[in-house]
Parts: C-alpha cells; sequence; structure tokens
C-alpha cells in the first residue's frame, strides 16, 4: 500500500505546486469538480481541446504575422480565441500573455506580436507538458489501485 | 393536449422536468464546458455554434422549419457568448427578443470581456443577465434556481439562500 500513498502524495505535491507557480488558476480546479463518474475522463478530454485549439492558432498566428501587411484584426481575433481558451481551463500564465499580445495588436506593433508570440509559444508549452506529467500521475496512481485526492 | 406547465399543481414534478436549456457558443471547448456545467446542475442541454444555428434550432431561421417540435423540447433558456463572428451574441438576442413567440425566454450573455457599454447595451436590450466567462459552477446553479422559481412559483422555497 505504500506505494499508492507514495503516488498519491507526489500527485497532491505537483498538482499544488502548479498552482504555486501560477501555471493553473482557480479554474483548473472548478474543471475537476466537474468531473465525475459519468465522465471519468473530462478534464483530460476539455485539456485536449485546449492543446488543439492552441497549436492551431499559434500556428495561424506565425503565418498571419509572417505577411508582409500584417492583419492586426486577424492577429487579435486568434489571440483573443487563445485567451478564451486557456482562460477556460485555468491556464493562467498563457492567459496572461494573451493580454500583453492584445496591447500589441492594438498598438499595430508587429515587432512586439512577433516577440509576444515567442513568449506565448515558451509558455504554453510549458504549461502542456506540466499537464501532460499530471495527467500520467493520475494514470499511475489509478492503476496503483489508488484513487485522485481532490484537493 | 399540452398543458402550460405553470397550471401544474402538482408538487411532486420537480425531478421530470428538467430545464432545457439552450447554449450558443463559437469555441467547441467552451461549449463542452458549458454543457457539463448545465447537465451537472440537471439540465437538459443543446448547443449551438453560433447565432444561425441557434434561430434555426428555435424555429426562427430563414427555412422556417421548427427543429424543436411540440412541447417535447421547449426550451427554457438561452444562454450565449457576446464574441462570436458572424453574428454577436448581442445580435442573436435581439432576434429572439423581435420575435413573439420566443422573446419570453430568458436570454443570458457572457463575456470574457468587462465592458461596461457593452454590459448595458445587452441589460438593455432585454438580457436577462450578462455574466463573466469563465462561467462557473456556482453561476450556473443560481441560474437554475431562478428558471424554477419560474416555471412553479409554489416550489420557489426549494430556492435557499438566493
Amino acid at each position: 500500500m505504500d506505494g499508492v500513498v507514495q503516488l498519491q502524495k507526489q500527485l497532491v505535491d505537483y498538482t499544488a505546486s502548479l498552482f504555486h507557480e501560477g501555471f493553473l488558476d482557480e479554474q483548473f480546479n472548478q474543471l475537476q469538480q466537474l468531473q465525475d463518474e459519468s465522465n471519468p475522463d473530462f478534464v483530460v478530454e476539455v485539456v485536449s481541446l485546449f492543446f488543439e485549439d492552441s497549436e492551431r492558432l499559434l500556428n495561424e498566428l506565425g503565418k498571419t504575422l509572417e505577411q508582409k501587411t500584417v492583419d492586426f484584426k486577424k492577429v487579435d481575433a486568434h489571440v483573443h480565441q487563445l485567451k478564451g481558451s486557456s482562460s477556460s481551463i485555468g491556464a493562467q500564465r498563457v492567459q496572461k500573455l494573451c493580454i500583453a499580445f492584445r496591447n500589441c495588436c492594438e498598438e499595430l506593433n508587429t515587432e512586439g506580436c512577433l516577440k509576444c508570440l515567442q513568449q506565448v509559444k515558451h509558455e504554453y508549452s510549458l504549461v502542456k507538458n506540466k499537464l501532460e506529467t499530471l495527467f500520467k500521475l493520475e494514470q499511475q496512481t489509478i492503476a496503483a489501485g489508488g484513487s485522485i485526492p481532490t484537493l | 393536449m399540452a398543458s402550460p406547465p405553470s397550471s401544474s399543481s402538482s408538487s411532486a414534478s420537480t425531478g421530470d422536468e428538467k430545464p432545457h436549456v439552450l447554449a450558443v457558443d463559437d469555441s467547441l471547448l467552451d461549449r463542452k464546458l458549458i454543457e457539463k456545467l448545465l447537465t451537472n446542475s440537471s439540465c437538459k442541454v443543446t448547443t449551438a455554434e453560433n447565432g444561425q444555428k441557434a434561430l434555426e434550432l428555435l424555429g426562427l431561421g430563414d427555412d422556417g422549419q421548427r427543429t424543436f417540435n411540440g412541447d417535447a423540447s421547449k426550451v427554457n433558456l438561452i444562454i450565449t457568448d457576446y464574441c462570436m463572428p458572424g453574428m454577436t451574441g448581442y445580435d442573436l438576442l435581439k432576434k429572439i427578443k423581435e420575435s413573439p413567440t420566443m422573446k419570453d425566454i430568458p436570454v443570458v450573455v457572457v463575456s470574457s470581456e468587462n465592458v461596461p457599454t457593452r454590459i448595458k447595451k445587452c441589460l438593455d436590450e432585454g438580457a436577462q443577465e450578462f455574466i463573466m466567462k469563465p462561467l462557473q459552477l456556482s453561476d450556473v446553479k443560481k441560474l437554475r434556481c431562478q428558471l424554477t422559481k419560474f416555471s412553479n412559483p409554489h416550489n420557489g422555497m426549494l430556492c435557499m439562500g438566493r
């Protein structure tokens, strides 16, 4: 039984660190609370949608900013969507960067936008990594016969 | 054969009649989220990805076809995102309020942006409420409670701590 307890502790500590370091906010908690027996993979499903959305949008942003004449309305629309998805799952750092990104759009600042894009891409890959690790830990805990502790 | 729900005095009916909510949002992620929030709050949910589809579902589309037939799927509440390409949530709200058949359905507008002029515009147009995204379980529970009061005045006592 020690193994399970260890895993559960690891899971709790890891999750807490994600909140502590600002990767995730309260909204992520809301998602976990919505998950139940009728939909045990809810969080993973929603986060997967976030990954898909983000990758598509980051791709589009790269293309749009590469154009000779940058369509800032289009850039802003994409960032708005990204801000929305990240907010919906509680990916706080990504969301905050999107706010800054939108400011650069308003200023019609291509240079600034490109910098923002780099930062958002970086933060996104960090949070993606963290969430995938979290889900792995959850799977291991369940496989070892434990249950996911509700914080 | 349809009898208006409000005239029914059977207090045991609370379990049967789940409110039917139409949720409109262009984001698949947000549709999934709101669907779960509503299902967890004992509501029946239909989602639409844009205003046009929502109108069609309500029977207000260009083709005049009514998808929700009879009393089986009467819509009790519409929740719509404000920022949507093409028809915004505000445009949708207007169309609903202009419809003689649908104007009495409460419409709640949600948005990720806190813009006072936007909020006022929606409330002036007849929106029941304007809620900030992301929607929380507590927001939905409150809405659910308000719906119960509308359709079952005798059961208004169920809503505690409003």
